[in-house]
């Protein structure tokens, strides 16, 4: 089934993500699972704001190309976006504005509506435009305008009950003036379901933050950069509630270094940043190494190199979340594939990190960072905190660095009577510098085991989709998941191995699964094959068909089909 | 109770014969046997530089991080158990080159650090390159041809930061840098010492007979609450002209104190409890 697709677009400043979510929200309270997914530049005024809406019965994971239903409130919008719009589909755009209809092509409806004035002679602002195109839109869309009313109202709880009413005023004014003028175009895509459950609509950082949370994180240190600035939002919130500490540092190099001293005194500690961030965080990453201190760093990916295109996505920085730092230490990478694993997967890498006393990265993109999705709300019992070999009382003769067989030593804190020594230095059991080459060894081969103890007792199999055998296996990492689950239903005799460890990496299970394959085609969001790479190191296996992108755009379901088709062609 | 035996860890100091690290290290065990600091209340933080080794030869528990980020290590350990006294070992190119930036933010915050700068004008471990304390034609490997930049003053960019405790003393007097160890960490609030250590082997200008020279200590008529009087005092160096002692010392709420969150007690003695968060979740349906 294909899925309705819903865009408002305008300048920026006018409500239009806000208006967005709204919408969306009416949609996941009338029983429909929705995907939302923004464009907009690195401004605050001005420049050209897009959300869309995928709206669903089944379940919905990715923004399409096409558009069923365009909120054009300015003219950029309606020249960005008139090509994609579906025979059939409709455009609500302002009667009064003059604006330019000529590249619209035949059999699509337009909804004349002045959704200015009704702003400013109802509401009072045009700041209420899009109040009134929401107001419209539900009309239109056969929705329920009591739902739109009480979302105001929540939005609006902290402002005046005038501020309420004018809003709810808009809203209606809107929604007539749409009935009155296009009643037989109404389309029953938001009517409400008979069975409504409660969903949530949240973004992979608020994701992220809620994880962090659940997990016990006591310590977080951000420093502000797209695409995750969000999660400090969320975190800087609630944490007077629940009793940790966000920390707005100087820099991602201060960030990164005050995790681990946190760390080390025993505070579940995580930070997290974008690429460009991470790059100097490269220095403290590999302290975290050779200190066996616990943390966990999101990443979350944008287009580079140096600033790039900052607030657009893409999987660019895989082999440098692989490589980052001189020499070598044991590090975690994961990356969730959507939502609710980047909900799962964080508290996961807080119990990790603290098991091997290591630095445990969650990759994310941007796509997955601000992009919405519906979901059941998150419950806490499948998780338990667990801290591993951490000791809370005196020991007699405590070393921190002794060595073990699964190379995890006793982890104390300071504060409790031992002597706690961490040491960037190479060091010996104790803690103290040491350059002798027994101990080296020792030392960087204890550390290492971590990773084979860590394949061995925590790495799950790779997520697998399909039937096992197929034409064409895809292979993918990261948010491409919801583009490639929407596209598997319209392509036949295809399957799919989502990758969700990437260190230590299951090659084992990969190359079983990509051996029997007939023909492998590998999607990612960057320019140089970087999953491809990293799964010819790990297996061996080489990867002729690969679909790469890295235009700053998410992938969309669409491309999916195409590039399968051109594979089968060959 | 804190013994020298306690403090003493296997390894020897492997600093240069004569280095004034030796007097910043026995003035720091002195203090730390008078007012006992042990392993249940103390951690030390070092960066990297010949400073750094410092944390190998006292057995208490330590950390020694990056070169120039000592003090953001400390400052997650401060605010992780703000119990502990929390010494930061720091060197003139740690703390004033790669770390400057840290410096600065560290001394707004108002964290209750001490921070000991180990101020030998010179980078030792490297064997010895200009540093942002070396003097203007400083000649050095860096500078064959004579340091053409001027100097830090530390204590009057602390100062300019918001440090609320800023002092002076010289490695070649123990007991007196011992007495200012213990005034820094006994002042609740960012503390600095910065410390004249003259470098043996590589600093032939600031060396232990230039600042016996040369120093001199404030007047008890100094105004330690005055930000204009420590400016003036620290705008001094050269011949005759280098007061050592407490600059300026006010109290204002450290970091922690302004935390609701350590109102009651620490972040790690609450543990990492596991959290329902469905209260939060009802905001976002």
């Amino acid at each position: 089934m294909r899925p309705f697709v819903f865009k408002i677009g305008g300048e920026a400043g006018f409500g239009i993500m806000s208006a967005g979510l709204t919408f969306s929200k009416i949609a996941t309270r009338s029983g429909y699972s929705v995907f939302n997914y923004s464009e907009y530049p690195s401004l605050i005024r001005g420049g050209h704001n897009l959300m869309q809406v995928t709206i669903s019965k089944a379940v919905a994971r990715a923004p399409y190309q096409h558009t069923d239903f365009l909120v054009a409130l300015n003219q950029e919008t309606i020249d960005r976006h008139q090509s994609e719009l579906a025979p059939a589909s409709g455009i609500v755009f302002d009667s009064d504005k003059n604006l330019d209809l000529k590249g619209l092509r035949s059999g699509i409806n337009k909804f004349s509506l002045p959704l200015n004035q009704i702003a400013r002679e109802v509401g009072g602002s045009l700041l209420m435009r899009n109040t009134v195109a929401l107001g419209a839109s539900v009309a239109l869309l056969g929705g329920d305008l009591a739902i739109l009313k009480q979302l105001i109202s929540e939005e609006f709880a902290k402002k005046s009950e005038q501020i309420v009413a004018e809003n709810h005023k808009t809203a209606e004014a809107g929604y007539k003036a749409a009935l009155t003028k296009y009643k037989k175009f109404v389309r029953p895509v938001l009517k409400p379901l008979s069975k409504v459950k409660p969903q949530i609509v949240l973004t992979g950082n608020d994701a992220v933050a809620l994880g962090a949370i659940a997990a016990g994180m006591q310590f977080a240190s951000i420093y502000p950069m797209t695409p995750t600035s969000n999660i400090l939002a969320i975190l800087a919130a609630y944490q007077e509630e629940f009793g940790y500490i966000y920390k707005q540092p100087e820099d991602e190099i201060s960030a990164i270094n005050m995790a681990i001293g946190a760390a080390y005194a025993g505070a579940r500690a995580m930070t997290a940043t974008a690429g460009g961030g991470f790059c100097l965080m490269t220095e403290g990453y590999g302290l975290s190494g050779i200190t066996e201190t616990p943390l966990v760093i999101i990443e979350g990916m944008r287009p580079g190199p140096a600033t790039g295109l900052p607030t657009w996505t893409e999987q660019g920085d895989l082999q440098f979340v692989l490589r980052a730092h001189q020499s070598d230490f044991p590090r975690i990478v994961l990356a969730p594939g959507d939502i609710q694993e980047c909900f799962e997967m964080t508290r996961q890498a807080f119990n990790l990190a603290e098991k091997y006393q290591t630095p445990v990265v969650v990759m994310i993109d941007k796509h997955l960072c601000e992009g919405f999705t519906s979901l059941a709300p998150f419950i806490g019992k499948d998780f338990q905190i667990e801290r591993g070999k951490l000791v809370l009382k005196k020991q007699a003769n405590y070393e921190r660095y002794a060595l073990a067989r699964d190379g995890i030593s006793l982890r104390s804190i300071p504060g409790l009577g031992n002597n706690v020594i961490a040491n960037s230095d190479e060091h010996d059991t104790r803690g103290y510098s040491n350059e002798e080459i027994e101990n080296r060894n020792s030392q960087m081969e204890k550390r290492m085991q971590k990773l084979v103890t860590c394949a061995r007792e925590d790495m799950p199999a790779p997520k697998f989709y399909g039937h096992k055998d197929a034409a064409i296996t895809i292979v993918s990492w990261g948010s491409n998941k919801g583009a490639i689950l929407e596209a598997l239903p319209n392509l036949k005799d295809v399957n799919f191995l989502q990758l969700d460890w990437l260190n230590p990496f299951p090659a084992q299970a990969v190359a079983k699964i990509l051996g029997r394959a007939r023909q492998i085609l590998n999607i990612e969001c960057n320019y140089s094959g970087q999953m491809r790479g990293w799964i010819a190191e790990q297996t061996g296996i080489k990867i002729n068909h690969s679909f790469l992108k890295y235009d700053g755009r998410p992938m969309y379901p669409e491309e999916v089909v195409r590039e399968v088709k051109k594979v089968l062609k060959r | 109770m804190t013994t020298h035996q306690q403090l003493a860890s296997p390894i020897a100091p492997t600093w240069c014969p004569g280095c004034g690290d030796f007097g910043i290290w026995t003035a720091f065990k002195d203090a730390a046997v008078q007012e006992g600091w042990d392993n249940t209340n103390t951690v030390m933080v070092a960066g990297i530089g010949c400073h750094g080794h410092i944390n190998n030869f006292v057995k208490l528990s330590s950390f020694e991080g990056l070169h120039g980020r000592p003090l953001p290590v400390a400052a997650g350990i401060k605010m992780a158990n703000h119990k502990l006294n929390v010494f930061v070992f720091t060197g003139d190119g740690d703390a004033l080159a790669e770390g400057g930036n840290h410096f600065i933010h560290a001394a707004r915050r108002n964290q209750n650090l001490t921070v000991i700068l180990h101020d030998n004008a010179i980078y030792g471990l490297t064997t010895g390159q200009t540093s942002p304390r070396s003097p203007k034609g400083f000649k050095s490997k860096s500078t064959p041809q004579g340091n053409i930049e001027e100097p830090l003053q530390p204590l009057s960019l602390a100062l300019t930061a918001g440090a609320t405790w800023l002092a002076r003393g010289y490695a070649g007097d123990i007991p007196g840098l011992m007495d200012l160890i213990i005034r820094a960490n006994a002042h609740p609030g960012f503390a600095v010492i910065q410390v004249l250590q003259p470098c043996v082997t590589f600093n032939q200008v600031y060396t232990h007979i230039f600042f016996q020279r040369n120093m001199y200590r404030l007047s008890k008529d100094h105004d330690v609450t005055s930000k204009t009087a420590a400016y003036a005092k620290l705008l001094e160096w050269g011949e005759k002209q280098i007061p050592i002692g407490i600059f300026y010392q006010v109290r204002e709420p450290t970091y922690e104190e302004q935390i609701k969150q350590l109102a009651k007690r620490t972040l790690v003695s609450a543990g990492a409890p596991k959290r329902d968060i469905s209260r939060v979740l009802k905001k976002f349906i």
